[in-house]
């Protein structure tokens, strides 16, 4: 099993004390370093957002990424719901995805999917509530925190939130929530550091959740004017209706019906296209609670649980199109999230039980994709006591995304996440840095990564001009210059042998004239 | 009417944002009433209540009768019949209040010990005022099952006096006991007592009410506000009901009284007196009240002047009008009027002007418990402050530690007073606008400022955390899990909502909405893993890691049935 980051704190001084004075490395020091500072071509971090689709109720992580390597074990505990190896959408010789989640594959050839192997936290809780209170606050497991990882993070982009709220400023929500009561996840201290608007379909008329047709009788006048009057007072009433009236969504992949994560995506995209400056947003897809049913007896590549993966690839390749079609897809991240995985051993009801750590997805033109960690190990003979180890807490997810996306600072991250966690390399250089690449530039996600021996590191020139592509190391001491020349128009492939460079992350830059690329890469143990 | 004479800390002290002063003085919603709603006519008329006698009926008579109830309140009025509860709410013993104690360390008053016996102290006078509305509103808190402190403030509101314009709060405090005592009684002894009560003298000037410079303030508020009302103008200084003379002829029946700072109390100086005949208009059949001279002279020409007033059918009918929309519905139309108000009005005067038998018999009426009288109130501030603590069971600190108690009562004062109604401060002489103002009534509460801090409020007592007061070292907070444990099934989504539903709400939800309040308890998940989770909880219930799942979940209900609209109904 990969540890952390697959680096200890030996590795990394071994790593580092050959380019820079121990020192400097800093008490807080990681092995992956922010990208940030470098990242010129993407949007800067106040202009970014964060969407964050809950999954709830708990994915079955074993038949969202599946293991194909494991799958004469995994056969034998869950034969009548596995999915069968012909028709796993392919990442990789071991790894695929559910047939649903053709788009996802697509997402993840293209370098805008980067899929995190068994995230989870150490003595994982099967219970619904607790473990989303334990994913929503970002605690321990035996830790009480009445305040959401988001909710803390939001504070430090608004402090003293509400007073003083709306500002010029900041004129708009520091979160959106599309469901009715907020998770959470954003709760401050205080107060809820965001809003909800009731329903996708009422997400622009803000008409107060719970609400229904009023009784007609002097009480139903009065709810009336109450509810008319709740409208009115929305804090940010105004500001969400203006963005809604200055945008339109682009694209034309949304489903038309019966997809309720994509409605809710959709009015997420016309808010950001309409200039809110909102920094997160929440979206949820329900009814992962998969205990029966998860699959159809007769094609176990449908069912329920196929539905809601559907669901998912469908509303996410549509809201992809459309932020790149707005122009937005620099701006933009997203995550999932959910309590837990499910149970190794499927049961007797076609479906699966409470389980523990479980694959998650981080999205986007920013991302640096590719595969996090590995395929999960089954055991030959699985009990109905057999979880899945955890790879990666959960916590350097929202730490990395905190510092890489989002620009949050070192102090105002101690305060959010309330200790460190490892970074790990989730975000990258967009694919098509805004406004001044040429089409078709730039530089791919390297395959295989992270990587032992040898990986492909793959990039396209428009022009003919000098190119340099290099590695550099987490403190930006350079590591490797892979080519320095002028080249014709057309795509490279270069291949990168780790040699003696130490497990742990690097960063890829490609330059191209003045303008430049860049991707993390991490060599394994 | 009495001049505001606030002072620059006192307004600062309020802290009244400009949009509430705003909405304070008149100020009213866009969509509020722009006219008075059409409603069906109520058939039902004085007779009494015979239907079904149950959890709705009874709540709304208790959420009319009292600030608030607890469940414990609920479950007593439905096991009486609808008219032993009335008489219980209407008959209950009083309970003599302990005195307004002084909790400024600087006052000569000390701490824990009350100043009303102190002498008047100008530096003190301010926190005596704030000290007379806290122990007020601890009444209000501690109120039980008895509906007195509703009547009282009912009468705070007919009779209205400002405390910060009387200026000394000793006045206030004879004056709050004086309602206090007659809140359930005799409509007429309170107005013969409230004339010359040294409160009411010095706020509505009757203390300079002489023979040689008559005042007529408070002959024309008796008149327009407290006892007959002023009707149609149907002529320049004809009120229909009085006119203009009628005010001057009234101002002089009540010179020469004048208030007296030692005992809080006040005299009548014969020398001041005009002693005179008065000569009443046509609207009175053109009675003369015979001037008199002497030390009786004040005493006797009131009476004579009150009993003229209280001899028109139209008194009675006046008050019947207000009690009809403080604790009915605000629109009286013909038929209210007619089936409603003048038989009430019969029996207040044929019954001497005694008050509780007039509300017994509204209370009991079919037309009271008619549905479509439920719900139909918007909760006045003090309401929603005190009837949230109750119904969410909130424990109160008790008078052991004045301060602390007093703390949080002044939290309590200034909640309820952001939203528009601070207890002994009314805006004016008319009360609070809610009772009075044509067409938006009970609407008036309600305005962009009022409504995110009632949410705000209730918000707070629904969180972990809770509301803090007394520096914020304490907070109040509704204990969500007793709530759930005191529904008869807690292990069920359904009726944790249902049971909670009726407890909070005065009409009965939607399925939409009774779907949505159980999808938020849930957070998605299928029923059945509510009661998974509960039995985890009630396995391990001192395991922090069992409690707060379920805890946060029943937070999150209470929350957002406690920001439906409809929990603003009263």
């Amino acid at each position: 099993m990969l540890k952390g980051n697959g680096m200890d704190r030996r590795d990394f001084l071994k790593l580092t004390s050959a380019a820079v004075p121990l020192a400097a490395a800093g008490p807080v020091a990681r092995a992956y370093a922010s990208p940030l500072a470098s990242l010129a071509a993407m949007a800067p971090p106040s202009d970014r957002v964060l969407v964050v689709i809950r999954l709830d109720g708990g994915n079955d992580g074993l038949n969202t990424v599946l293991p194909l390597d494991q799958y004469a074990n995994l056969a034998k505990a869950r034969a009548n719901i596995l999915i069968p190896e012909a028709k796993a959408v392919k990442l990789n010789a071991a790894t695929g995805l559910h047939p649903s989640l053709a788009g996802f594959g697509k997402m993840f050839a293209d370098g805008r999917l980067r899929i995190i192997q068994a995230v989870g936290y150490p003595n994982h809780n099967q219970s619904h509530f607790r473990s989303t209170d334990i994913w929503f606050s970002g605690s321990e497991y035996n830790q009480i925190l009445s305040t959401g990882w988001l909710g803390r993070y939001l504070e430090t982009v608004y402090p003293n939130y509400p007073d003083g709220y709306p500002s010029k400023d900041f004129p708009d929500p520091p979160a959106v929530q599309v469901g009715s009561s907020l998770y959470t996840l954003l709760q401050g201290a205080e107060v809820p550091m965001g809003m909800a608007v009731a329903s996708a379909t009422s997400i622009y008329s803000l008409v107060p959740a719970g609400t229904d047709i009023a009784p007609k009788t002097p009480a139903g006048h009065e709810l009336e004017f109450i509810r008319q009057m709740a409208t009115e007072t929305q804090k940010y009433g105004e500001s969400l209706k203006a963005a809604v009236a200055a945008a339109t969504n682009k694209s034309t992949l949304y489903p038309a019906t019966g997809n309720k994560l994509s409605d809710q995506l959709k009015g997420v995209a016309r808010l950001i296209a309409g200039g809110l400056q909102t920094k997160v947003y929440v979206v949820s897809l329900r009814g992962f609670d998969t205990h029966a049913n998860q699959v159809l007896a007769a094609d176990v590549t449908t069912g329920g649980h196929a539905n809601l993966l559907t669901q998912l690839n469908d509303a996410i390749v549509a809201f992809q199109d459309d932020l790149k079609l707005l122009g937005l897809e620099n701006r933009v991240l997203g995550m999932t999230m959910s309590e837990f995985g499910r149970r190794i051993l499927s049961n007797a009801s076609l479906g699966t039980d409470h389980g523990t750590s479980a694959p998650l997805f981080v999205w986007g033109a920013g991302v640096s994709g590719g595969l996090l960690g590995v395929n999960p190990t089954i055991p030959a003979a699985v009990t109905v006591k057999d979880n899945i180890p955890m790879q990666y807490d959960y916590r350097s997810i929202y730490a990395t995304l905190l510092r890489d996306w989002l620009g949050v600072g070192a102090a105002d991250l101690a305060k959010v996440m309330l200790k460190d966690f490892p970074f790990l390399p989730l975000v990258g250089t967009p694919i098509v840095p805004r406004g001044e690449a040429a089409a078709g530039e730039g530089l791919e996600p390297n395959f295989p990564n992270p990587f032992r021996g040898a990986t492909t590191l793959r990039y396209r020139v428009p022009s003919g001009e000098r190119v340099r592509l290099r590695i550099f190391d987490t403190r930006g001491g350079l590591v490797r210059v892979v080519v320095d020349g002028f080249h014709a128009p057309g795509s490279y492939a270069r291949t990168l042998e780790a040699g003696r460079m130490a497990p742990g992350t690097y960063i890829c830059r490609l330059e191209v004239g003045e303008r430049s690329f860049q991707r993390p890469l991490e060599v394994m143990r | 009417m009495g001049e505001r004479t606030l002072t620059a800390a006192r307004k600062s002290a309020l802290a009244v944002s400009a949009t509430a002063a705003l909405a304070g003085d008149a100020a009213f919603s866009k969509y509020a009433n722009h006219a008075l709603p059409k409603r069906a006519a109520v058939a039902a008329g004085l007779e009494a209540y015979t239907g079904t006698w149950d959890k709705r009926h009874a709540g709304h008579l208790l959420r009319r009768a009292l600030f608030g109830f607890t469940a414990a309140d609920l479950d007593k009025a439905v096991s009486l019949s609808a008219a032993a509860c009335v008489d219980a709410l209407l008959d209950a013993p009083e309970v003599v209040p302990g005195l307004p104690l002084s909790t400024d360390a600087n006052d000569p008053t000390p701490i824990g010990t009350s100043w009303t016996v102190s002498a008047y102290d100008g530096n003190y006078n301010g926190t005596r005022q704030r000290s007379l509305q806290n122990w007020w509103m601890a009444l209000l808190s501690g109120q039980g099952f008895s509906a007195r402190e509703k009547m009282n403030v009912f009468w705070h509101n007919h009779l209205a006096t400002e405390l910060d314009v009387v200026g000394d709060a000793r006045y206030a405090w004879v004056h709050h006991l004086l309602l206090r005592k007659n809140a359930l009684g005799n409509f007429k002894s309170l107005i013969i007592a409230i004339t010359t009560d040294a409160a009411m003298l010095n706020y509505l000037n009757g203390d300079s009410n002489t023979n040689t410079n008559p005042n007529e303030n408070y002959g024309r508020e008796l008149q327009e506000l407290f006892t007959i009302g002023k009707g149609v103008e149907v002529a320049a200084g004809n009120y229909t009901n009085y006119t203009e003379e009628d005010v001057k002829a009234t101002a002089r029946v009540l010179t020469g009284w004048r208030d007296v700072r030692e005992g809080s109390t006040s005299e009548f100086l014969a020398n001041k007196h005009d002693v005179k005949d008065k000569l009443f208009s046509a609207a009175y059949g053109n009675q003369t009240i015979t001037g008199r001279s002497g030390a009786d002279a004040g005493t006797l020409e009131l009476k004579d002047l009150v009993d003229m007033i209280f001899a028109q059918a139209e008194t009675a009918k006046y008050l019947c009008r207000k009690l009809y929309r403080f604790f009915v519905y605000y629109d009286i139309d013909a038929s209210v009027e007619a089936n409603i108000i003048a038989p009430l009005a019969d029996q207040l005067q044929k019954g001497g002007f005694e008050v509780k038998p007039v509300l017994a018999t509204l209370f009991k009426s079919a037309h009271f418990q008619d549905t479509l009288n439920q719900g139909c109130h918007i909760k006045p501030p003090l309401d929603l402050v005190i009837g949230s603590l109750r119904q969410l069971g909130i424990a109160l600190p008790d008078g052991a530690d004045p301060l602390k108690q007093y703390s949080l009562m002044a939290a309590l004062v200034g909640e309820a007073g952001r939203m528009q109604q601070e207890i002994g401060n009314p805006p004016n002489v008319a009360g609070w606008p809610a009772y009075y103002q044509l067409p938006v009534f009970y609407e008036v509460w309600i305005n962009s400022d009022t409504l995110p801090r009632r949410i705000q409020f209730t918000d707070k007592l629904a969180s972990a955390k809770g509301y803090g007061y007394y520096t914020d070292k304490s907070f109040l907070a509704a204990d969500a899990l007793a709530l759930a444990k005191a529904t008869s099934k807690p292990g069920t989504a359904e009726t944790i909502v249902a049971e909670w539903s009726a407890l909070l709400f005065p009409i009965t939800l939607t399925d939409v909405q009774l779907k949505y309040l159980k999808d938020v308890l849930l957070n998605g998940l299928p029923d059945y893993e509510w009661g998974v989770e509960w039995d985890d909880y009630v396995a391990a219930p001192t395991d922090a890691t069992k409690i707060k799942p379920v805890e946060t979940r029943l937070r999150a209900l209470l929350t957002a049935m406690l920001q439906l609209a409809e929990y603003q109904l009263c």
